[in-house]
């Protein structure tokens, strides 16, 4: 609690400039709204650590290397995360060619060619807003509705999970993408477009370069959303018994949270101490990745 | 020579270019890949499309069987019975328990992270605490539902408190749910105070009030169609969540009276049915979709009047 | 109090607000135009809009080959909308519009079936804050002849001239891997002409080049525009009255007006002629009365 109270002395000292007024920054009032407010971060932050810490200590028994080579059995102190690891590397990897490309260019259409006085290039904008907030079961869904259209008979094929997260991401890529291109300054886009190179040129030599980083940055953040999902994939029935290593776009697979969500729906204890291990690792494996978005942005991206 | 004079210059004849402006190399390729970016971004409304027809036909099928009345307003779900009913209330009661209890935990919680962000920590914390709360909105939903299950059900609600609660409880669920809201929230209604401008802050100081003062009645009613936007987005992921409710709210389907009680929402019905594995065009396979849309129309809803608030609020500043 | 402050002032705003119809002003300026001996681009009752509102207003104004030639003018008065519908940089932003005719070589540069990339490959142009790629300094200046592929039997070698050319290769020659961004503001804007000359263009037009620069950069910049001119035809807007004087061969003198029944500022051309005239015995009292510091 030591925070808290020196939080609220370093404030009434910086604060005591404002003047002892009608209701100064010292009435009561004041210092319970601060106290309140101190308190919300707390509560939000406390929580939080609670859950670190306890799936830290429900799974750290279970942290070892047999948790990455096993494959899942019935029996706990077996079974491991090997295939939901690949099945996760394969669906995201394919997810990620799918996006990214797709992402990028859409955003380059709407950030550099669009007409924004145009309805339609206005729709697809709200469009993309609001393909943000849909829930992600419902890209589960449409998936499903897809294979079956497609007459798939067996749905739990990576092509079809990185589909769900593929459309998933999409918009994250999009916004993150045009938030990226919009950072270039109008200037380098003229000095491009001045030497008689063609807008399109201009795109790819000069403004999308510029905005790797940015985009780069967007991907990753995107992709470890999708790398963390797992609604989407039990609508297409990854919620299997894969004893074997996924090897290709069509091959059955199932993922890291999938797995730890079979785990956790066992009464057994020891699967939900496999569970709590397996979230450790997903949780470590997004922290990196969210680490890797953060240096990217501050590493590479370009200060004008 | 120079090979850099100018390619006109020297052989010019007045009046007659040397070589013209009109482009003699039209640029199909140019034209072809504007097209297809084009494309990609249309493909984002082609998208919505799909989602449309992908839950509307398998919807008018069962539609077909179960009347839009009694699905809407009637009170049994067991579409897997017998003697099979499909009135979706139980599964909106249990959705409604969940994203309330969550809204009741993240609303407070995450204005305040937000008015203290913006208002009264020093650049550096904030520097820290904003990464810090995103990295902390990318845990994975299955975590928190491990959580809200071991954690908060089973060792605080029965362990600690001895509370007449079986092993699941849409509380449980929907505080766990609250907390993984708190840093949309708390980010977006951020930005919304945050933009409003030094001078109203200055202004309202400059009139004797605190900073108290100049939050709640400068600031907060300034940032205000921004702060709802968030809310109202914290809504539309409330309703839409899924992993932690399938994990953690139970799987019975009843109407849901109390905090304690379990409940299956829309999402942990569409979660689970899909477990089962249905044939394409049966009655259960339809019923997915037809809870899909619904879910899909409510959160489309909340995501318009979302957007809505943001465009309004930008338009201010 | 006031009141009666905010009142004196509107009389005084009132009084110095120049009354003008555009119509006779424009006959009566067309007639004094000096013919320009072998012009390259001549305007001919050049109109520019962003969307409703006219920024330049009738402007006939011939550009000769391998001449130096200044816009000057108060700020706000068109010199850079008008500098951009040259080349049809104007393209690029939203409500942009250009009436009248502009002509490069006797080519109507609006035509149609004109390319917009070749008029831009054909005048090049210079900004008034130095816009060098995030790149390196060599791939700052093959940048162009590359993206218009041009046919270059070595790209060092042009690089090479390029920079010689714009008097920076002494002071870059042993760092052309490195990025532009740590040039200086002068070598920087340098930079940015030699990459112009690097695409052969046949006309550089700059718009205030030398305002973000220190007067010794600026110098330097000067001489180059001279050394230029064997080859180039160059247009320079500037608001620097001394710098027009120094180099050009002639001198347009715009304004801003006020219409009267819109209250719209727009611009056009007041006098147009040899810079030695302009300076030393300008034939428009505004034209005195800018030069002389009595007005902008
Ligand atoms: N992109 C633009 N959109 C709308 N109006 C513009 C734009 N650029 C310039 N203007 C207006 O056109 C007029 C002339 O501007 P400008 O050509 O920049 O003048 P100068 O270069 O002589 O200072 C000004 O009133 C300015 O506000
Ligand atoms: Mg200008």
């Amino acid at each position: 609690m030591t925070f808290l109270t020196t939080g609220l002395g370093a404030h009434i000292r910086s604060a005591s400039i404002h003047g002892k007024v009608r209701g100064g920054e010292h009435s009561a009032r004041s210092v319970l709204f601060l106290i309140a407010l101190w308190l919300c971060l707390f509560v939000a932050f406390g929580v939080l650590l609670t859950l670190i810490i306890t799936t830290l200590i429900d799974g750290f028994s279970r942290l070892d290397s047999r948790l990455v080579t096993e494959y899942p059995a019935s029996a706990p102190e077996r079974a491991g995360l090997r295939p939901a690891i690949l099945g996760s590397i394969w669906v995201i990897g394919a997810t990620a060619l799918l996006t990214i490309p797709l992402g990028v260019a859409a955003a380059v259409h709407l950030e550099e060619f669009a007409d924004r006085k145009k309805w339609f290039n206005r729709a697809i904008e709200l469009n993309v807003q609001n393909l943000a907030a849909v829930p992600s079961i419902v890209y589960g869904l449409l998936a499903l509705g897809f294979l079956a259209l497609l007459g798939v008979q067996n749905k739990n094929i990576v092509i079809g999970g990185a589909l769900a997260l593929g459309l998933l991401v999409l918009p994250v890529i999009i916004i993150s993408t045009r938030e990226a291109l919009r950072g270039v300054p109008l200037e380098i886009r003229q000095g491009s477009l001045a030497l008689g190179a063609t807008p399109l040129q201009t795109v790819w030599r000069q403004t999308l370069p510029a905005s790797v980083p940015g985009i780069a940055t967007g991907a990753i953040l995107g992709l470890s959303r999708a790398l963390g999902e797992a609604a989407p994939l039990l609508v297409l029935g990854a919620l299997v018994f894969v004893s074997f290593d996924p090897n290709g776009l069509l091959s059955g697979y199932t993922t890291m949270p999938i797995q730890i969500f079979n785990w956790t729906s066992r009464p057994q204890a020891e699967f939900h101490e496999l569970a709590s291990a397996g979230s450790i690792l997903l949780l470590l494996i997004l922290l990196a990745m969210n680490g890797l978005a953060i240096f990217i942005r501050n590493r590479y991206q370009q200060r004008w | 020579m120079s090979t850099l004079t100018p390619v006109g210059g020297s052989a010019l004849l007045p009046g007659r270019p040397a070589v013209s402006l009109r482009s003699n190399r039209p640029r199909h390729g140019e034209t072809f890949v504007r097209f297809l970016l084009r494309v990609a971004a249309i493909l984002t409304i082609v998208i919505t499309g799909g989602i449309l027809i992908a839950l509307l036909v398998p919807s008018i099928e069962f539609f077909r069987t179960v009347s839009v009345f009694d699905f809407l307003f009637g009170d049994r779900w067991a579409p897997r019975f017998a003697d099979a009913s499909f009135g979706v209330l139980p599964l909106v009661t249990a959705t409604a328990w969940t994203s309330g209890i969550a809204l009741l935990v993240a609303i407070p919680l995450g204005l305040g992270a937000a008015v203290f962000l913006s208002e009264y920590a020093k650049p550096g914390l904030r520097k820290v605490l904003k990464p810090v709360l995103e990295i902390l909105a990318g845990i994975p939903t299955v975590v928190f539902g491990l959580f809200a299950l071991q954690f908060v059900q089973a060792t605080v609600f029965r362990g600690l408190f001895d509370l007449d609660t079986g092993a699941f409880s849409v509380l449980a669920a929907g505080l766990v749910m609250g907390v993984m809201i708190v840093p949309t929230i708390a980010s977006i209604s951020e930005d919304a105070m945050s933009a409003v401008p030094l001078s109203m802050r200055q202004g309202s100081a400059a009139l004797g009030a605190n900073r108290m003062q100049t939050t709640v009645r400068v600031v907060f009613p300034a940032a205000l169609s921004g702060i709802i936007a968030a809310i109202v987005l914290g809504v539309s992921r409330a309703v839409g969540e899924t992993m932690i409710v399938a994990i953690a709210a139970g799987g019975q389907a009843r109407i849901v009276t109390g905090p304690l009680e379990q409940g299956q929402t829309m999402t942990g019905f569409i979660a689970n049915a899909a477990l089962g594995d249905s044939r394409v065009g049966s009655l259960e396979y339809d019923t997915l979709f037809a809870v899909g849309l619904l879910l899909f129309l409510v959160t489309l809803l909340f995501n318009f009047i979302s957007i809505r608030f943001v465009r309004r609020f930008r338009e201010i500043y | 109090m006031p009141t009666k402050t905010r009142a004196a002032s509107y009389t005084t705003g009132s009084d110095q607000k120049p009354t003008i119809h555009f119509p006779a002003e424009h006959a009566e300026r067309s007639a004094a135009l000096p013919t320009v001996p072998n012009a390259i681009i001549e305007c001919k009752d050049v109109n520019v809009y962003y969307n409703a509102f006219r920024a330049v207003t009738g402007v006939d104004l011939s550009f000769g080959s391998k001449e130096i030639t200044a816009l000057i003018g108060p700020s706000g008065c068109g010199k850079s909308t008008l500098l951009r519908s040259l080349n049809r940089m104007n393209d690029l932003i939203d409500g942009a519009r250009v009436e009248g005719s502009v002509t490069f070589q006797g080519e109507d540069i609006y035509h149609k079936e004109v390319d917009a990339i070749e008029v831009r490959r054909r005048i090049g142009m210079v900004f008034q804050k130095p816009n060098p790629f995030p790149k390196s300094i060599y791939d700052n200046i093959a940048y162009g002849p590359r993206v218009i592929g041009l046919k270059a039997s070595n790209m060092d070698d042009l690089v090479e001239e390029a920079l010689t050319r714009a008097a920076l290769w002494p002071e870059v020659k042993d760092k052309l891997k490195q990025s532009a961004f740590g040039l200086s503001g002068g070598q920087q804007q340098r930079l940015c002409i030699a990459r112009t000359i690097a695409v052969k263009p046949d006309v550089i037009l700059m718009d205030e080049p030398c305002s973000s620069l220190d007067p010794i950069a600026t110098s330097r910049i000067e001489d180059l525009m001279y050394e230029l001119r064997e080859d180039y035809t160059i247009i320079i807007v500037t608001h620097n009255m001394q710098q027009a004087a120094r180099v050009a061969d002639r001198t347009a003198f715009f304004t801003a007006l006020a219409s009267e029944e819109t209250g719209d500022r727009t611009g056009l051309l007041v006098e147009y002629d040899l810079t030695k005239k302009i300076f030393e015995s300008p034939a428009d009292q505004r034209t005195e009365d800018y030069i002389s510091g009595r007005f902008g």
